[in-house]
């Protein structure tokens, strides 16, 4: 016999149990029970990791590459980053005082918040977004305020809707473009009025360009090449979604020494270092990997185009966006709620895509569909999408 | 090489519509250029890329021929070529750096067919000055394509 006061108790701590599962974890299990799914939930590239990346990786296995590196990463691989920052975002930052390679750009996340937040600091974030931020401001005791961005606007973030967020405990500004869920990007007026706004409010800003290299028209302007803005500035890629290795679980962090020093005490305690091989595989991108990238673009973009056209057809508005993987289709002319079209799309059709809530809340009334996957795929996937939206069109 | 002609290399079979839709314009603008293409000369066919090695009721063998040519004062290669290229045995010729002059893919019914055709249609054209054949066994990778790939998706279905 058992009474209650044998129980253990709630070891989980408060702040931990009071976070929301992402969306898109409960949307993952329902469509890892289907078969023969057409999936459009993806966000991660559909090319082949380059081989003479893994062929670079399996020569450093050979040649007994397996031991801890430097806290911060390897010397070769921070001077490839440092040429890498300076000739892509005209920002030069210095290997070793600035650049720390870490566990794919999710762990510089946790690092960057541990290492400047305080209990009760507000950070303003631009919704809809990528499920992780909001819930690692919180693991680091910091408030985060959403901040909408509009259809209207093509999902670029306004100086206007972030002025009507700030408090006195404002104390940093997160930004993701290109954006995931929805392909957004700046232009450089939007990303200079942005810089404007962060010196004014002396706000610290987070920068998340893993999808930069995924820009299809216009020049890519990163805040922290703005006057006055390095020394204020937590820049933050990595190598999952342009050189398509995600599992290799690298990215890198890039800030003013005083805030790499601070990142740097939780990462070596925390994490020791990134994995020696995957660093290798890291050098090896940065030194060889442009003309991947370029292929995997270009691709991507053509792509993107039928995808755009034939969401514009079957009557799902949907702007162009110029960066990343996905669109952000409107199901307005539905009669259906986000979850509802997702759910019964699969159920019907058997296409996965992920509701717009799970994005935050302003995501409803749209979903994500990543065009990361091949063209063969996608032309069965709008076909019966098509087919889905005329039997629910209001 | 223009984005349209990079998709038709890739699949020939493209509907017009989609490739419309891929290169942002209109299909009365796809078909236009296409014809351009066609008429200039720059598309001479539209192929299917076939995985012999799995079809059972094929008789055919395939080889590379080198071909030694004496050189010539004028058109030496070209006058051969063309010779050449009238046989339709002959799928392919190339004119090479290196140790020989042409390459030549070369099919047959089998084995016996090839070499004769070789030794008493090609070796007998005058200029030549030798010829070495090389019989194909097995395609793993032809214009591009991988006859053997792993289709597989290792990716998780929904992924944030
Ligand atoms: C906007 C954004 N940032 C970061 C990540 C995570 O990247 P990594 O694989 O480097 O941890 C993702 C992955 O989906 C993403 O979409």
């Amino acid at each position: 016999m058992t009474n209650d006061s044998q129980l253990p108790p709630d070891f989980v701590a408060p702040h931990v149990r009071n976070l929301p599962k992402s969306g898109i974890r409960a949307f993952f299990d329902i469509v890892a029970s289907c078969k023969d799914v057409i999936s459009l939930g993806i966000g991660e590239p559909d090319f082949d990791t380059p081989w003479h990346i893994r062929a670079r990786v399996i020569e450093a296995i050979e040649s007994g590459a397996t031991k801890y590196t430097s806290n911060l990463g390897s010397p070769e691989l921070r001077k490839e980053i440092a040429a890498y920052t300076a000739r892509s975002y005209g920002v030069t930052y210095d290997w070793e005082k600035e650049i720390i390679a870490t566990v794919g750009v999710s762990e510089a996340f946790d690092i960057a918040f541990r290492a400047t937040l305080s209990p009760g600091d507000e950070v303003l974030y631009h919704e809809p977004c990528f499920v992780a931020y909001a819930p690692l401001i919180r693991t680091a005791h910091a408030v985060p305020v959403p901040v909408v961005t509009h259809r209207k606007d093509n999902f670029r973030l306004s100086v206007a809707e972030l002025e009507k967020c700030l408090t006195p405990k404002t104390k940093a500004l997160f930004i993701n473009y290109p954006n995931n869920p929805t392909g957004a990007t700046l232009n450089h007026a939007d990303v200079k009025a942005l810089a404007d706004f962060a010196r004014r409010h002396n706000l610290l800003v987070y920068t998340d360009e893993v999808y930069s290299e995924l820009t299809y028209e216009g020049d890519r302007y990163s805040i922290a090449a703005e006057p006055g803005m390095k020394e204020r500035t937590v820049f933050l890629n990595g190598f999952s979604k342009a050189w398509s290795m995600t599992g290799f679980r690298l990215g890198f962090v890039c800030a003013p020494p005083a805030l790499t020093e601070a990142m740097m005490k939780i990462h070596q305690y925390g994490m020791m270092c990134a994995s020696s091989l995957s660093q290798v595989a890291g050098v090896e991108a940065l030194q060889n990997g442009d003309d991947d990238i370029k292929t995997m673009r270009d691709s991507y973009k053509l792509r993107r185009n039928y995808v755009v056209a034939s969401l514009n057809e079957m009557g799902l508005d949907c702007f162009m966006p110029s960066g990343a993987f996905y669109v952000f289709p409107s199901i307005a002319s539905t009669t259906l709620t986000s979850d509802e079209f997702a759910l019964q799309l699969l159920n019907q059709e058997s296409v996965a895509s992920v509701p717009g809530t799970a994005f935050g809340t302003c995501g409803e009334g749209f979903i994500r569909c990543s065009y990361a996957t091949s063209m063969a795929q996608l032309k069965k996937a709008m076909e019966r999408m098509s087919n889905f939206v005329k039997r629910h069109t209001k | 090489m223009d984005d349209l002609l990079n998709l038709l290399k890739e699949n020939a079979r493209e509907s017009d519509d989609t490739l419309a839709k891929m290169l942002n314009t209109s299909v009365e603008d796809v078909r236009k250029r296409i014809t351009e293409l066609e008429e200039s000369g720059v598309i001479r066919a539209y192929q299917a890329v076939i995985n012999s090695d799995i079809i059972t009721d094929v008789n055919e063998v395939s080889a590379v021929i080198e071909l030694r040519i004496r050189p010539e004062r004028e058109g030496g290669f070209d006058r051969i070529a063309q010779k050449v290229g009238g046989f339709p045995q002959v799928v392919s010729i190339f004119l090479m750096s290196g140790a020989y002059d042409l390459m030549l893919i070369v099919k047959g019914k089998n084995l016996q067919e090839v070499a004769l055709f070789v030794s008493s249609k090609l070796a007998t054209i005058d200029g030549v000055l030798s010829t070495s054949t090389h019989f194909m066994l097995k395609t793993y990778k032809d214009q591009g394509v991988l006859m053997t790939k792993d289709e597989h998706d290792q990716r998780l279905p929904i992924t944030p």
